[in-house]
């Protein structure tokens, strides 16, 4: 089934400019994948080497973030929505 | 030289929330058009520390419908410094997940709170004029 994935203004130009791309997948990790083989140029800026999501990026299926849930592994259905955002962090130190 | 446009409402939003937070960092996300705010989400500092910030991911997301449902996008991040100055650290400039944001320091190192705002691009910082409007 085809999700609503939003992409973030950082990873647009990787997408053509898009707000909102649509992916065919069952998971979350499918959906990543599709999307990476779809536009190669966001392979590698959300899952790493390893196979595990970057730790720089949060996944959220509608309000959930997926690291809460099963991560990668985390079913979709008809209807939601994943949201990819880049984890926003600093300080004084 | 880069310009990020904002109002002084907006400004004292930004103000009172680093006060307010004090003595942790506060953090928040900008949204508006390019170099213009129009609107600041203050957020949770998941890391609560005087030191550093993680700004709260489901804070953020709710932000980024907010800015989209008002026709915006977030364009920036704003945070404090208790006790150093209004300039980037090397942490923020390690940490800076877009080049195309605007980010904002407010420090309260001195008797009055200081608001400079920075472009961080490849790990090179450069300020920008803050203009009210």
């Amino acid at each position: 089934m085809a999700i609503e994935i939003r992409i973030p203004t950082v990873l647009r130009a990787a997408v053509g400019g898009q707000t909102v791309v649509k992916a065919e997948g069952e998971t979350v990790g499918e959906l990543i994948e599709s999307l990476a083989t779809e536009y190669p140029a966001l392979a590698g800026q959300l899952v790493g080497a390893d196979g595990g999501m970057h730790r720089f990026v949060n996944i959220y299926l509608n309000d959930d973030d997926v690291r809460y849930l099963s991560k990668l592994d985390t079913k979709v259905a008809d209807g939601d929505v994943l949201s990819i955002l880049p984890a926003v962090a600093g300080g004084s130190r | 030289m880069d310009v990020l446009k904002i109002s002084r409402e907006l400004i004292t939003r930004m103000i009172a929330h680093a006060l307010d937070e004090y003595p942790l960092e506060a953090c928040g996300l900008l949204g508006g058009d390019t170099e213009e705010a129009k609107e600041v989400y203050p957020a949770r500092n998941d890391a609560a520390s005087a030191r550093v910030y993680t700004l709260n991911p489901l804070d953020h997301l709710k932000a980024d419908r907010a800015a989209e449902a008002a026709g915006h996008s977030i364009i920036g991040v704003y945070h404090s410094h208790t006790h150093s100055e209004a300039y980037p650290s090397q942490t923020d400039v390690e940490k800076a997940p877009d080049p195309d944001w605007h980010y904002l320091l407010v420090s309260l190192k001195r008797s009055h709170p200081v608001v400079r705002s920075y472009r961080i691009e490849a790990g090179k910082i450069a300020e920008e004029d803050v203009v009210e409007w």
